[in-house]
């Protein structure tokens, strides 16, 4: 399958959709397994690897997931191809510059993916938009009891799954959450959030995972510790405790807002709005933010009934067009459509080639204007 | 402290420089040093994580201790030296070879848990499941001790009991 056939569209997880999607992005579960019988990545030879993506790809592609499933060898990728495939979080940044045979399963419409030979022999995931941590666990739990019944994993009756690196011993799973808490930034208390985090034992990163800085008021959200505790108490644990603390305090700092700083609000989303609909270049960090304000207003809208000048500007965008024709509305999907394909290997691949960084943020523009500008 | 620029908000970032042998310190609030050009993570990825752990652990101590300092794995060749280099392990076998000096690691990055207590696969053998049953139970009960739940507690005592 050709990556064009999806890099137009915005994949399901992404759509706004979910449980608790106006803050809760996505959900993803990941689960590392090793293959018994062989070495770790990190001493096998490029033979040995070969042999186990064969064994691997050959066990995946056979599985009766009920849906269409496509397979791309990561390193007969081109880079820009790579870099579309960690934008679209269907491979890690490790993956995508790994070295060595390695690959990829992915369903069609995108909630799966099983990488082969990443930092383990096998890392399976699923991702689900808003919360829905609980469904992703029961989902990637029956794929990787088909897996089992057809491969034997390395597996201690006393350190459960092996890993490669002992920070994923035990269970093998990492639950994460793709958060937008730009209320919280505004006002002052995302440091509280960070801190309280850490002090959770969770980890906080960007929304490219590992190793990326948090943009556009987007952080992912997850669980450090794998052994010693089930894969259903941690899940447990975010969906009933750590999920509805945050979402309580961001829906808290989004009512702050509209009570004590309404004018601050209302500045930042005509500004935002000002900027993407006239501006002639924007770089992907600054589209980000400037579209994560546009998200805040119309999430607030929908879900505080907020309204200000801005956000009134902003649901009934174009207007009437002076013609009498019927208002249109920016909707969270358009903004999130907006999010993705102007992330940088998504404009290269969907124009046919590689671009400058000058010649990206004129198309990035330009895409973000027809889409405001009607 | 206060901050050396602003001289208003909280230090919190410290610059230490050595330059031709001269010691020179800055102290820096979060704001100050971000307009200075100072990169500041947040947050700290998983790997750096093992690898402080690794270097904050005495580097020969452990190992020696564990009497796995000169130790080859049979099955990898893989030594402990590797392992502190590159923050992964060589095969399976490992967790065995090296068990006394992984435990310490495994018990600081685990919140000081050495036992899984999560899912099994099918094909595992009925003693190593009960095994594993044994150690989730035992974990519930020091649990439902510690937040005084002694009705709890007396409930996972008795299953404990029959699997034991």
């Amino acid at each position: 399958m050709k990556l064009t056939e999806i890099s137009q569209s915005v994949n399901e997880w992404f759509s706004g959709e979910g449980p608790l999607a106006d803050v809760v992005i996505s959900s993803r579960v990941r689960l590392a397994r090793n293959l018994g019988g062989h070495k770790f990545l990190a001493c096998c030879s490029a033979a040995e690897k070969s042999q186990i993506l064969k064994k691997l790809k050959d066990v995946l592609m056979g599985l009766h997931l009920g849906e269409e499933v496509f397979y791309i060898g990561v390193d007969k990728t081109s880079a820009l191809e790579r870099r579309f495939l960690v934008e679209r979080h269907l491979i890690s940044q490790h993956h995508a510059f790994g070295k060595g045979p390695r690959g990829a399963v992915i369903a069609r419409r995108e909630f799966f993916t099983a990488m082969i030979n990443e930092e383990d022999h096998l890392r399976l995931q699923i991702l689900k938009g808003g919360c829905q941590l609980r469904a992703c666990l029961e989902q990637i739990n029956r794929i990787d009891d088909m897996v089992e019944q057809q491969v034997e994993y390395a597996f201690s009756p006393v350190f459960g799954y092996l890993t490669a690196c002992p920070t994923n011993l035990g269970t093998g799973v990492r639950v994460s959450v793709m958060l937008h808490l730009p209320a919280l930034k505004m006002t002052g208390h995302i440091e509280k959030f960070l801190n309280a985090a850490k002090a959770l034992g969770l980890a906080v990163r960007g929304l490219f995972g590992e190793g990326t800085e948090a943009s556009g008021d987007f952080y992912q959200l997850s669980n450090q510790i794998t052994l010693g505790v089930s894969e259903n108490d941690i899940v447990q644990r975010f969906e009933e405790n750590v999920i509805p603390e945050i979402v309580e305090y961001e829906h808290a700092a989004r009512k702050r807002l509209l009570s004590d700083q309404a004018g601050v609000l209302d500045d930042k989303i005509s500004r935002a709005l000002a900027l993407l609909k006239n501006a002639n270049l924007i770089s992907s960090q600054e589209a980000l933010f400037l579209l994560s304000h546009i998200r805040l207003g119309l999430n607030m809208h929908k879900h505080q009934g907020a309204s200000t000048p801005a956000i009134e500007r902003l649901c009934c965008l174009g207007g009437d067009g002076g013609d009498g024709g019927a208002k249109k509305e920016v909707s969270i999907a358009t903004v999130n459509r907006l999010f993705m394909l102007t992330l940088p290997a998504h404009l290269q691949l969907n124009y046919g080639k590689e671009l400058d960084s000058t010649h990206r943020d004129a198309l990035r523009a330009q895409i973000i204007r027809s889409a405001l500008n009607g | 402290m206060q901050c050396e620029i602003c001289q208003n908000r909280e230090a919190t970032i410290h610059l230490t420089e050595i330059s031709e042998g001269v010691r020179t310190e800055t102290h820096l609030c979060e704001q100050c040093a971000h307009e200075q050009g100072v990169g500041v993570k947040s947050y700290i990825p998983l790997n750096e994580l093992l690898s402080n752990l690794l270097s904050i652990t005495p580097k020969d101590q452990a190992s020696a201790e564990a009497g796995e300092s000169e130790l080859l794995c049979p099955h990898c060749g893989y030594t402990m030296d590797e392992f502190r280099e590159k923050a992964v392990l060589g095969c399976p076998y490992d967790y065995e070879v090296f068990e006394k000096s992984l435990l310490p690691l495994i018990k600081k990055a685990h919140d000081g848990a050495k036992e899984h207590c999560g899912k099994v696969p099918s094909k595992m053998p009925k003693d190593s499941k009960r095994q594993i049953e044994i150690a989730r139970l035992r974990r519930q009960l020091d649990e439902a001790v510690r937040a005084e739940d002694y009705e709890l507690a007396a409930k996972l005592r008795d299953k404990l009991a029959k699997y034991e």
